[in-house]
């Protein structure tokens, strides 16, 4: 990643002006062109340096009340081919690999489950089991009580 | 704060679209909210100040970027185990640092999780110290090894 990109990731990561010409905004802090500003977000798309580029909503005030963290001690082995497995699930909304912390904490695969309640989010964890047979791994449900902070990172 | 005993707000079908529809794929052209309102037949003033609107009343966070987890810096996620009385205190606290994007009470032994993202590895260590240090707890960095499916992006329950 260059400079350019830097100081256009710091410029942006809060979000975009709300205003009728944002990426014209932009240019004119960054001391560049409007254009130069939006094929410079283009390319950081495609790189995959940029996930995606839009509306960022707040799940919590969407009604999604329950949101649970799943976690999995899954034999090294198949930890990645089941964290590509679970990609099917559309209710996953995030799924990671992560360093056990032993002896403390045994579980290397994390996933997200958000749902209106608690109950329909078992369902679906349920369903999880079952169609990836996870009967046998042990795994634990932590769902989130009080939210103290929820932004994007920031660089 | 936000607690998840407030009921969600209602929207208009005009509203539901505008939130599920662009959560990515945001026009790069000149004039995005412009070409917006073309798509939803409003005008361009009052994408506009929905937008304003929900981003004051916190609905939503950003119309922006998501970037994925250690691409641009590193990132980690942290547990700690803190007393249920001194969890807020500590949840505060911990939010004064920058480098803190996400920062949940979970119902467990591990009460209490945040992500820490941060420009360098030596950064993200400084932190997870002093947090150890003005807490009096232990912090369980928890790494990520890989990414299998980072996408925020949600379908909305209407």
């Amino acid at each position: 990643m260059n400079h350019q990109h830097q100081q256009l990731i710091t410029l942006i990561q809060d979000g975009l002006p709300l205003v009728p010409r944002p990426y014209l905004a932009i240019a004119e802090q960054l001391g560049t062109t409007e254009t130069e500003v939006i094929s410079s977000i283009q390319s950081l798309l495609h790189s995959g340096l940029m996930k995606r580029l839009g509306i960022v909503v707040r799940h919590r005030q969407l009604g999604y009340r329950a949101n649970a963290m799943v976690v999995w001690d899954i034999p090294d082995h198949q930890v990645t081919q089941l964290g590509q497995q679970f990609k099917q699930f559309d209710f996953v909304t995030l799924c990671y690999r992560r360093k056990r912390h032993l002896p403390q904490w045994p579980y290397n695969l994390f996933c997200m489950i958000h749902s209106q309640e608690q109950d329909t989010v078992l369902q679906k964890l349920q369903t999880m089991i079952e169609v990836c047979q996870l009967q046998q791994i042990p795994h634990q449900v932590l769902f989130s009580k009080r939210c103290f902070k929820q932004c994007g990172a920031r660089y | 704060m936000t607690t998840a005993t407030s009921s969600p707000p209602t929207f208009t079908e005009l509203q539901k679209k505008l939130l599920n529809d662009f959560q990515r794929n945001f026009p790069l052209s000149p004039t995005p909210y412009a070409e917006i309102a073309t798509q939803l037949g409003v005008s361009e003033e009052v994408v506009i100040q929905m937008l304003r609107e929900w981003s004051d009343q916190g609905i939503i966070g950003r119309v922006g970027p998501v970037f994925p987890p250690n691409r641009i810096g590193c990132s980690t996620l942290v547990a700690m185990s803190v007393p249920p009385a001194r969890l807020e205190e500590i949840a505060n606290y911990i939010n004064t640092f920058a480098e803190v994007n996400h920062n949940y009470e979970r119902e467990h032994p591990f009460n209490l999780w945040f992500v820490l993202t941060a420009a360098t590895p030596v950064r993200l260590q400084t932190v997870l110290e002093e947090i150890e240090e003005v807490t009096g707890f232990p912090v369980m960095s928890l790494p990520l090894l890989e990414d299998y499916h980072i996408d925020l992006a949600f379908k909305l329950p209407f």
